[in-house]
């Protein structure tokens, strides 16, 4: 083992500052979310369809599921740095993650686009 | 206070001797007088000598005496024995090796203290007398100098205990905010370079464990959000 010297790697403020910024962006969305179905009620397939195809209502879900999963992603990350201690491991987890996450957006655009 | 009999149960570990650690039932008689922990300790010794633990000051300066007092770190000197729930459960703190008995070996929690540069840097020449400050400036170091490094905190510190050798630690971020707000110090721009790291720092996830425990009051939580406040500001 290699009694490396302590510094910093000089990153992490912008993982810890993103963090809390979709946290705020999916609060904000959950609320206004709430709201608008409380206006609207929407009873049939057909009223839903309608509320999403709102051009506004559309980019602000997809704005929503983006912030989660990069909100997921850090998280998630910050699970493997503190339990997961072989580098091989934890790279291929790494990976695993990122690409369902960004596969869970595809999935997400595809989802309201075709709505 | 009137004489009574208090029950223990301590972690004894001898690794020349033990081949496991166990846990010893034992009870000891107090006089009226004897009101902390490390009183019951000193009696305890007594009627068995093989018991090891750390002490010098015995009024909360040192440091020596931290351990886990019925599940929670706390120094033995200041924690009053009749407040606790009997039989008073004694282990070393968690997440360090085992010297012996609840002795631990803080090698570990020292070398990320010093990983932060414990000592003011300033390269002007000094003044003749002292580097002043301004009462405003002198205030922020309050609830900060005021560690005595008893690794209560760090080892009450899920983070630490996963990853000791990259996690500061709150004792040691403490220490290192203590130096950041200091105005009499020239190197707070290496200092933060030196923490802005996903372990070093950011390992922390906020969850308070080290101000619940510690003996002196501090929060260690509170100077870590400082310190991710002025890596925020220099960054934007």
């Amino acid at each position: 083992m290699i009694n490396r010297t302590v510094v910093g790697a000089h990153y992490g403020l912008k993982d810890w500052i993103i963090q809390r910024a979709t946290a705020v962006i999916m609060a904000v969305y959950s609320t206004l979310m709430l709201a608008v179905l409380l206006i609207v009620r929407p009873g049939t397939f057909e009223a839903w369809q309608g509320l999403f195809a709102n051009g506004v209502i559309k980019f602000l879900t997809f704005l929503f599921f983006v912030s989660l999963f990069y909100h997921a992603w850090i998280g998630i990350r910050d699970i493997w740095m503190d339990y997961v201690k072989p580098t091989g491991l934890r790279l291929g987890l790494h990976v695993l993650t990122v690409t369902l996450l960004v596969g869970y957006t595809a999935w997400a655009a595809a989802i309201l686009w075709r709505l | 206070m009137s004489k009574r009999t208090v029950q223990f149960s301590i972690y004894r570990y001898d690794p020349d001797k033990d081949d496991a650690p166990y846990m010893q039932e034992i009870s000891v008689d107090l006089e009226p007088t004897d009101r902390k922990l490390l009183d019951a300790l000193t009696k305890l010794k007594a009627k068995d000598d093989t018991i090891a633990y750390r002490r010098s000051c015995r009024e909360g300066i040192c440091g020596s005496d931290a351990m886990n007092i019925n599940g929670k770190n706390g120094l033995a000197c200041l924690t009053d024995i009749d407040e606790l729930k009997q039989p008073i459960v004694l282990r070393p703190l968690p997440g360090l090796p085992v010297i012996r008995d609840v002795i631990v070996d803080m090698t570990q929690f020292f070398k990320q203290y010093h990983s932060i540069k414990p000592y003011l840097i300033n390269n002007d020449p000094p003044p003749e007398r002292e580097r002043l400050q301004s009462p405003e400036d002198r205030e922020e170091l309050n609830g900060l100098y005021e560690c005595i490094l008893c690794a209560c905190c760090s080892t009450a510190c899920p983070s630490f205990w996963w990853n000791p050798d990259k996690f500061v630690g709150p004792a040691g971020l403490l220490a290192a905010y203590r130096f950041i707000a200091d105005t009499r110090d020239q190197a707070t721009n290496e200092r933060l370079d030196n923490l802005e790291d996903p372990y070093r720092l950011f390992r922390c996830h906020t969850i308070m464990n080290c101000v619940d425990v510690c003996p002196k009051g501090l929060n260690p939580t509170k100077a870590i959000g400082k310190i991710k406040d002025m890596m925020l500001r220099r960054a934007i």
